[in-house]
């Protein structure tokens, strides 16, 4: 059994969570609230120290005045909390939504369109036995299936009814399948956090596992 | 019929309660099931085991306390490979609670490698914020993002940085997350910069990540717990590094409540259509 004490507050807190399981109850209420309040206590001083200090105290104390024109801006996004002025808070907003969007959009349109665009399109290498080994052959094709079939079951501008439905049933089933792989992704994600949990009860608390 | 009653209108807390026993059972009488290696986990494995002596790889673990028992294994289990390889490497996070992680991983590994010197072997970089702005700072120029280490050493005076500028000079980014900012780190690195990118996610993300695989746009992923586990035993394997597995003694758990949820859902099925016919 572990003789450090935080290793007993944090088995404590587990055990508060997991308590939540038979039914709510003051101790989970309290571990929740605990997590809430040391997260913020946690992320003020980190950004005091790692944002506020090296990018604003310490280069204004170098005289590095032009920074007030971001910080200014910066401040008008407490505006929101005086309903008369609460405008201004747009102009940062805009600020931010400008150049982030500005940034973000082509970059994220090659990345994730026209790049996954490319890697759908069959090229006569990737069907050619010579080359392609015949398990990827299978698979390149029914990706290419794939693709097709859910993007007609995404148009909407044509009935689904002959030719059409029969090809967005398909898609619906590609749908169903990639549902399923999620599913079971994410039941395997909880499990694994579950036994993260257990681990450190068995292991680093108690001591009854390697 | 009584008895399939009763199944469909189980308390759920008994569920709960078998799902525990499930976990804790595997743990203390382990069964060692095995686990086979996934393409995309050899991909991230051999590209760091083909990076030269003295290059560099960056870790970035961009992730909090709420994924740590997935992703905390890969990372451990990356580092003590760079170490064994005598790769170098840079060590940062998107996440603010992630720099906290990130310090206790460190000192973890360093129990193993003490002869490791910061700023020699490794450079452990602050939390700034902004995640895209920094990955687009990084390549541009790593000195200018982040002028000074975890530490408050400046970064020009560290050995392993003089001639680190941006990407060009890494080997390797790797982004261990449990949200979208692996793809970020596409987005950015990779998009703009040309970057080899990998990621260690879990599970929740992995079945979104796979696309970016087939495009190459990833080098290689850790899809969760079993991702961690697969990589784990390739280092053992390969590199004869003997330490504490976290990720493969987690696996019999794993697959144990795996095959109950698997019997659950079979038994409810059954109980459902049953009770479906009776009514008819």
């Amino acid at each position: 059994m572990s003789h450090d004490p935080w290793i007993w507050v944090a088995a404590f807190l587990t055990l508060c969570i997991f308590s939540f399981l038979y039914k709510d109850n003051p101790f989970y209420r309290f571990a929740e609230h605990l997590l809430i309040g040391a997260t913020l206590g946690y992320a003020l001083p980190l950004i005091w120290k790692n944002v506020v200090t090296p990018k604003i105290i310490v280069p204004l104390q170098h005289h590095e005045y032009w920074l007030l024109i971001p910080l200014c801006l910066g401040f008008l996004y407490i505006a929101r909390l005086i309903p008369k002025y609460a405008w201004l808070s747009r102009w940062p907003m805009a600020f931010a939504l400008g150049t982030g969007s500005g940034i973000a959009i082509p970059l994220s349109l090659q990345a994730g369109i026209f790049k996954q665009i490319q890697g759908t399109m069959l090229t006569k290498a990737m069907l050619s036995p010579s080359v392609t080994p015949t398990a990827h052959i299978i698979g390149n094709i029914v990706m290419f299936v794939g693709v097709i079939t859910t993007l007609i079951y995404f148009y909407f501008s044509i009935k689904h009814v002959g030719t059409v439905g029969k090809v967005a049933r398909v898609g619906v089933w590609y749908i169903m399948l990639a549902f399923g792989a999620t599913f079971g992704y994410t039941v395997m994600a909880r499990v694994s956090l579950l036994i993260g949990r257990f681990q450190f009860i068995l292991h680093d608390w108690l001591g009854v596992i390697k | 019929m009584n008895l399939l009653n009763k199944f469909m209108n189980m308390d759920r807390r008994w569920i709960y309660l078998i799902t525990a026993i499930c976990v804790i059972i595997p743990f203390l009488i382990p069964i060692g099931l095995p686990t086979y290696t996934t393409p995309p986990v050899k991909n991230l494995y051999d590209k760091i085991d083909s990076t030269p002596e003295g290059q560099i790889v960056l870790l970035s673990l961009d992730f909090d306390a709420a994924t740590l028992p997935e992703l905390y294994p890969m990372a451990v289990t990356i580092l003590n490979h760079c170490f064994v390889k005598d790769i170098k490497v840079i060590l940062m996070s998107l996440y603010m609670q992630g720099i906290g992680i990130a310090q206790v991983c460190l000192e973890d590994v360093k129990r193993e490698f003490p002869d490791k010197k910061e700023g020699i072997d490794y450079t452990f970089l602050p939390f700034v914020p902004g995640a895209s702005i920094v990955i687009l700072g990084i390549g541009e120029d790593i000195h200018k993002t982040f002028p000074t280490d975890y530490y408050g050493t400046l970064i020009d005076s560290l050995p392993m940085m003089r001639d680190v500028r941006n990407f060009d000079q890494i080997s390797v980014a790797i982004s261990l997350s449990g949200s979208a900012i692996s793809r970020t780190w596409i987005t950015y690195a990779n998009q703009r910069y040309g970057a080899n990118v990998a990621a260690g996610v879990t599970a929740v993300m992995a079945a979104e990540n796979y696309p970016y695989l087939q495009t190459k746009q990833l080098t290689g992923m850790l899809g969760g717990l079993k991702g961690a586990a697969e990589y784990e035993n390739l280092v053992e394997k390969n590199l004869k590094l003997e330490t504490r597995k976290a990720a493969c003694i987690g696996m019999d758990a794993q697959s144990a409540v795996h095959i109950m949820m698997i019997v659950f859902i079979i038994l409810a099925n059954i109980a459902y259509f049953a009770g479906r016919r009776r009514k008819k």
